[in-house]
């Protein structure tokens, strides 16, 4: 049947209707494509820092409100005062105060402002006070290992050094300390008692919460699970699928302490391949070595000084792992280093300049 | 006038239950009369039953009700026999297999023994379910293809339960029975061996799965696109020119040149589907056995690339790496 004149226009103004109906949906979901993911990071705008090569996925995002906020929450407190160079024949702390120990060897006029100091820092006016006290006995311990995490763990706290309200923070005991766990359950035997069930220490994981006592307590127990060669004769890993769950439970108390992901340090393809590892790896190692010591040398010998209601469930004294420093900052306080109105944490032999 | 359409069949026939045509094994003892349910006829066919269930399926329900019964107990057992709790913590709940020392001994039960003695009556679950898919397709006079499709699926099922445990010498190996805790085993697996993404039957099984996935979806789009010229009712498709079948497959031949048949679609979509398990247990077969360390292995068979220096989050500035 022959198409009259008509239909035949009706037909070309329905393509034609069709295609401007085509053209615009096509045109208004390109721009769409274009201003929304824009207009959402406007609203929630992200910060991307790249850790690795290009295309390995290696990097760090953040929300700028979290980072912002992290800023907000890490804000030095100003120091009191300022050191006092001594001069010849001043008068030395021990010679005043007798429970001066282990600051006997500063000048009488540093030692007063650092006390008082300190005892802004980890809020307790009785710090070294005339009356003798469990704060003061734990406080002696702690100064040597202030100087000892300054003076000989450099290689992961840099110049930027701790002090007293790195961890404390104006409490008396930091917010994150950890104890050790008691079984979850009653009823599993040694293989699963650890595990599976939601714990905020493991992030509502199911993952077992006694990871942090495996790796920052003991050191009995390699953190790498591979072996190291494709295959392996010589048994160069023998861990266990629990052994695995521990350090994957570590890894996300180190991400999680730091406010990273794992690309922060590793390329995932291959999380135990040095050549996959980025400088803050390295940095990493020691910060868990160097907590194993400060557990071991010094928390531990707080232990039998602190009065009941201070201990864990088991009866043990809270411990150090990295938040306690890092409190969700790649480094503590964001890197601002507060020591240098503090020679005399820096060292048992402080320099004034 | 009532239409029939698909996906929500909204045609029900109601009548004497249908049982089959005779001499074609149908007549074999099934139990029950058989009922019908609107409900199910939504969404397939209204009549339900009669069943036949037999001593292979008797035991196949009894056994996986036993197997159900000890994993759910061990998991009410570890919030202490607390309901609330239990169900709070559903998800990450767990009956684990025993630690790695006990090897391939049977460990206390609370330790890993009970894990033993569930996986025992699984396994028999699983498998006289197996006999019974063989057993009904051959009273049917049918093909064994869903038997050996089933099958394929508990060689992935047994590699991961009995066999690589055995070879690898401890039952610790073995998946736990919860639902997070499976998840969180196999990255752990992952990471234990080197990446199993760096295992090549790996990504044979994942190359199935998704090609499984869209031959199914293609397959299934075709036959509902053509059911508007009766192209689901199959009979006389096969053979007549210009039928819906015909339409269904020039569509194929007209978008990319190929087609594949009425019976060839459904041959692609079965070895799919198989080779994703079977190439799967391969791969689980060969972790920790054979190969113990995926990416250093794709690292010496020279498929795994190697990168600049890795230079931190201090390292790299601007937009170039």
């Amino acid at each position: 049947m022959k198409k009259t004149r008509n239909q035949i226009r009706d037909e070309i103004a329905g393509l034609m209707f069709r295609g401007a109906l085509i053209g615009i949906i096509a045109f208004t979901a390109a721009v769409a494509f274009m201003v929304i993911p824009r207009q959402l990071g406007r609203i929630w705008p992200v910060e991307t820092v790249q850790t690795g090569f290009r295309g390995t996925g290696m990097e760090v995002v953040d929300f700028v409100s979290d980072s912002e906020a992290l800023a907000a929450a890490n804000i030095p407190p100003v120091a009191t005062s300022v050191p006092i160079p001594p001069e010849p024949g001043e008068p030395l702390a021990r010679d005043v105060y007798p429970n001066s120990e282990p600051l006997g060897h500063l000048t009488v006029r540093n030692y007063d402002r650092l006390v008082a100091q300190m005892r802004e820092w980890v809020g307790n006016d009785t710090l070294f006070s005339e009356e003798e006290n469990y704060a003061t006995e734990v406080a002696r311990l702690m100064i040597p290992m202030t100087w000892n995490i300054n003076e000989n763990w450099d290689g992961h706290v840099a110049d930027t050094a701790v002090t007293c309200y790195t961890c404390h923070r104006g409490e008396q005991v930091p917010a994150n300390v950890w104890n050790i766990p008691e079984p979850l359950n009653d009823w599993a035997g040694p293989s699963a008692m650890f595990q599976n069930q939601a714990r905020a220490s493991t992030y509502s994981t199911t993952l077992p919460v006694d990871a942090l006592q495996t790796y920052l307590l003991e050191d009995e127990q390699l953190v790498g699970v591979h072996g190291y060669s494709s295959r392996d004769e010589d048994d160069s890993s023998n861990a266990s699928i629990y052994h695995t769950y521990q350090t994957y439970a570590l890894m996300m108390h180190f991400a999680n302490s730091l406010g990273v992901n794992c690309t922060y340090c590793h390329n995932t393809r291959s999380p135990a391949d040095p050549a996959g590892y980025t400088p803050q790896w390295g940095t990493a190692q020691l910060g868990r070595i160097m907590v194993q010591e400060i557990n071991n040398e010094y928390i531990l010998a707080t232990e039998p000084l602190l009065p009941p209601e201070r201990l864990g469930p088991l009866g043990d004294v809270a411990k150090v792992n990295c938040t306690t420093c890092h409190q969700g900052a790649t480094k503590p306080l964001l890197g601002q280093s507060m020591v240098a109105e503090w020679p005399e944490l820096i060292s048992s032999e402080p320099v004034y300049e | 006038m009532p239409e029939y359409q698909n996906i929500f069949t909204q045609v029900q026939v109601r009548g004497p239950a249908e049982l089959g045509v005779a001499g074609g094994g149908a007549e074999l003892g099934r139990t029950g009369a058989g009922g019908f349910s609107s409900l199910l006829g939504w969404i397939g066919n209204a009549q339900l039953g009669p069943i036949y269930l037999g001593s292979w399926g008797l035991i196949s329900l009894v056994t996986g009700i036993v197997w159900f019964n000890i994993v759910g107990l061990s998991m009410l057992a570890s919030v202490d026999y607390n309901v609330a709790e239990f169900i709070r913590q559903l998800f990450w709940l767990s009956l684990e297999p025993p630690a790695q020392e006990y090897g391939l001994s049977i460990p206390p039960l609370n330790d890993g023994g009970l894990f033993i003695i569930a996986s025992f009556f699984l396994l028999i679950s699983v498998c006289t379910w197996w006999i019974r898919t063989y057993v009904r397709a051959t009273a049917l006079g049918m093909g064994h293809h869903v038997a050996w499709a089933f099958a394929a699926a508990i060689w992935l099922f047994l590699v991961l339960g009995l066999i690589r445990p055995i070879m690898m010498g401890s039952w610790s190996e073995a998946v736990p029975y919860g639902i997070f805790p499976h998840l969180d085993w196999t990255t752990a697996f992952s990471l234990r061996y080197g990446n199993l993404f760096y295992n090549p039957f790996h990504a044979l099984s994942i190359t199935f799965l998704y090609g499984a996935t869209m031959l199914f979806a293609m397959h299934g789009a075709t036959v509902l696109a053509i059911t508007r010229f009766g192209g689901d009712r199959e009979i006389e498709q096969i053979v007549d020119r210009g039928t819906a079948y015909e339409r269904g497959a020039l569509f194929w031949r007209w978008t990319m040149g190929f087609n594949a048949t009425a019976e060839g679609i459904h041959r692609w979509i079965w070895w799919f589907a198989i080779l994703t398990p079977i190439t799967g247990g391969i791969g689980i077969l060969l972790t920790g056995t054979v190969v113990d360390n995926w990416y250093l292995w794709a690292v010496e068979h020279g498929f795994a690339p190697e990168y600049p220096p890795m230079l931190g989050a201090d390292g790299y500035t601007g937009t170039g790496g």
